[in-house]
């Protein structure tokens, strides 16, 4: 007889486990773009709901393209990579994008936002782009909120591109918690600004992982920030210069 | 779905120069082929609605179309002139009522029409201020002649010389307004109506000079030979028509050999129509008889058959414009290649981004078929205004 598996139990609301069960579980995964490069092995790796990691290594090591496994961006060749409970290699593509936008924040290093929408539209963007957020006075309320919080409640109706690069981060920090998202994945967050607003935005980042119980993985260059994480993971240990064709390589999902 | 139609809307209103572009070139594609049909169509009503309204035309022997179009729209070049006596010759048939026409005058850029009272009665035409012309030298102005003269009845109005050069030739002759037309939104409108001897005074075949047996015209007399008086340059002639000097006009000459440039026949009935038509089948026949419908309806064929040219070549340039906007559409689509990515990577779902970008094309191709449509409607509602300033103006 068929089994039925209910992956549905994403799309409730997050309410931190207190059992503290691993928000990543990661367990023989390899991976290599089809162009070649380097391979990715990540015999097991596992990161704790509530947990604050950093990933260090030199560039081009593959610490993108496991966040990019981890949110479902990519699928591995080989092994089993588990987000939040849910092995999001066996979902369809829709599933994995709306198991995406409830449960991952991104932030990037350049920041991605849309230059033809204002401050606001483009920290309520996720819920205009997927039809499983629903986009309510309560979340516009909320997106006030996080603008305020994050000192550009003022310009909340300017276009982004007169924004200065530390403002136009926060936008993008907003935009990642509006979900309020159990796992925050950033990639160089801090890559594109000077000191001050280094600070703010990690500040910000780990205030809000802190008080929500998230999940926050930084990939990041910045030594300075290393004290500011409860782990770091150096991906020298992951990396293969000279790979061995083990598997097909991997399409983009 | 609201969501993304709002995206794609913000996106359209950022880069609105290259929307504006893209919409303005999809309205002209779609618009001139179907605004040129839409004109076309109009115009030949116009056209034809004044021929239709005229049974039939004689003129000298020549071009049909010259003829029609110098008599319906006082247009072109004044044709082979006939005489009056075609028109007495007509009156004499029994056969149809002859409204002669002089049409070779100007007075500025207006045409000075010389015909008939019945003129204004086979046209329907009603007088706005003042009266009909009575005797020579007066004249009635075309409502679009009089608004742009800025002239009405107590003002005077002066013929052009048909040269400057021709000093031997066509005098200016000023004359009284006596009346303004209602607009007829026809040909009418822009002429100036005198009578037919009105316009044979500016051609100098009537004319009106200083009284020769006056003590002070002696000086000017050559020679006297019973009735006939030579005189020399010196002797005044009259270039306005007073009450002081309306009986010194005089004819040189039988008024049958003066010219006319056509007469408009309006048969007593068909048969008679058919009569006279075939009086002037013969070989030797001097003069011509044109429906003026069938003139018009060939000149129209010839237009027509330029409009269907001119449609399959806006037709390929609506291709080539298609295309150019589908290679804008797909350079934008490379160009936001890292908007799309980023959209995929935060979770949009691809039907929202499919819809967002596809919104946008289809929200340009709607608004620029919506402006040409609108524009149509404009055409269709005042076109005919624009083609009668364009063709009468």
């Amino acid at each position: 007889m068929m089994e039925w598996i209910d992956y549905t139990f994403f799309l409730r609301p997050y309410a931190p486990t207190p059992l503290r069960l691993p928000m990543i579980s990661i367990s023989d995964l390899r991976f290599r773009y089809s162009q070649g490069g380097f391979a990715l092995h990540v015999p097991q790796l596992e990161v704790e709901s509530g947990e604050r990691v950093a990933i260090i290594g030199p560039s081009g090591s593959g610490k993108t393209t496991l966040l990019n496994l981890v949110a479902g961006i990519r699928s591995p060749q080989s092994g089993r990579v588990i987000t939040n409970q849910m092995d999001l290699s066996e979902l369809a593509d829709s599933s994995r994008r709306d198991f995406r936008i409830r449960n991952i924040g991104l932030v990037f290093q350049e920041f991605e936002l849309l230059e033809y929408l204002n401050v606001l539209d483009n920290i309520l963007l996720p819920y205009r782009i997927n039809g499983s957020l629903e986009l309510n006075k309560k979340v516009r309320q909320r997106a006030a909120e996080l603008a305020e919080m994050m000192g550009i409640g003022d310009k909340v109706s300017r276009n982004v591109r007169r924004l200065s690069q530390g403002e136009k981060q926060r936008v993008a920090v907003c935009r990642a918690l509006l979900a309020e998202p159990p796992l925050l994945l950033a990639v160089e967050p801090t890559g594109n600004l000077d000191p001050t607003n280094k600070d703010k935005v990690l500040d910000i980042l780990v205030e809000y992982a802190d008080s929500k119980g998230s999940t926050l993985v930084t990939v990041t260059h910045d030594h300075d920030l290393l004290s500011r994480f409860q782990r770091i993971i150096d991906f020298k240990q992951f990396y293969d210069l000279d790979p061995k064709p083990e598997a097909a390589p991997s399409k983009a999902p | 779905m609201k969501d993304t139609l709002y995206l794609a809307w913000r996106y359209l209103a950022h880069h609105r120069i290259k929307t504006a572009i893209l919409v303005g070139s999809l309205t002209l594609i779609t618009f001139l082929p179907v605004g040129l049909n839409v004109i076309v169509g109009q115009s030949a009503r116009e056209l034809t609605a004044r021929a239709e309204a005229t049974p039939l035309l004689i003129g000298a022997k020549g071009s049909p179309l010259e003829l029609a179009l110098n008599s319906l729209y006082f247009e072109s070049d004044t044709p082979e002139l006939t005489t009056y006596s075609e028109a007495v010759r007509i009156e004499e048939s029994g056969l149809a009522k002859p409204i002669p026409l002089y049409v070779r005058f100007q007075s500025r850029e207006s045409p000075i029409v010389g015909t008939t009272l019945e003129y204004f009665d086979f046209r329907g035409l009603e007088i706005a201020s003042g009266r009909r012309m009575a005797v020579l030298g007066e004249c009635v102005l075309g409502s679009r002649v009089a608004a742009s003269m800025g002239v009405g009845p107590g003002d005077t109005v002066i013929s052009s010389p048909e040269s400057v050069f021709d000093l031997a030739g066509v005098y200016p002759l000023k004359m009284q307004v006596v009346g303004v037309l209602e607009p007829s939104y026809t040909a009418d409108d822009g002429a100036i109506f005198v009578d037919l001897k009105t316009t044979w005074v500016i051609q100098g075949l009537v004319h009106g000079h200083q009284d020769m047996d006056a003590p002070e015209a002696a000086a000017g007399v050559l020679k006297r030979e019973g009735d006939t008086i030579t005189a020399n340059a010196s002797v005044v002639q009259y270039n306005e028509i007073t009450p002081d000097n309306v009986d010194s006009f005089h004819f040189h000459g039988g008024m049958s050999g003066y010219p006319i440039s056509a007469i408009i026949a309006v048969p007593h009935d068909q048969k008679s129509g058919t009569i006279l038509m075939g009086r002037y089948e013969a070989d030797d026949e001097v003069s011509q008889i044109v429906q003026p419908a069938t003139v018009m309806n060939e000149l129209l064929g010839t237009i027509l058959t330029i409009r269907e040219f001119v449609v399959a070549a806006l037709l390929l340039v609506a291709i080539a414009t298609l295309a150019t906007a589908a290679l804008v559409f797909l350079l934008s689509l490379r160009l936001r290649r890292r908007e799309i990515d980023t959209m995929s990577k935060i979770g949009g779902s691809r039907l929202s981004i499919g819809t967002l970008l596809a919104s946008e094309i289809v929200a340009v191709l709607v608004a620029g078929v919506l402006l040409a449509g609108l524009l149509t409607l404009l055409t269709v509602q005042f076109g005919e205004e624009l083609i009668r300033a364009l063709l009468l103006g």
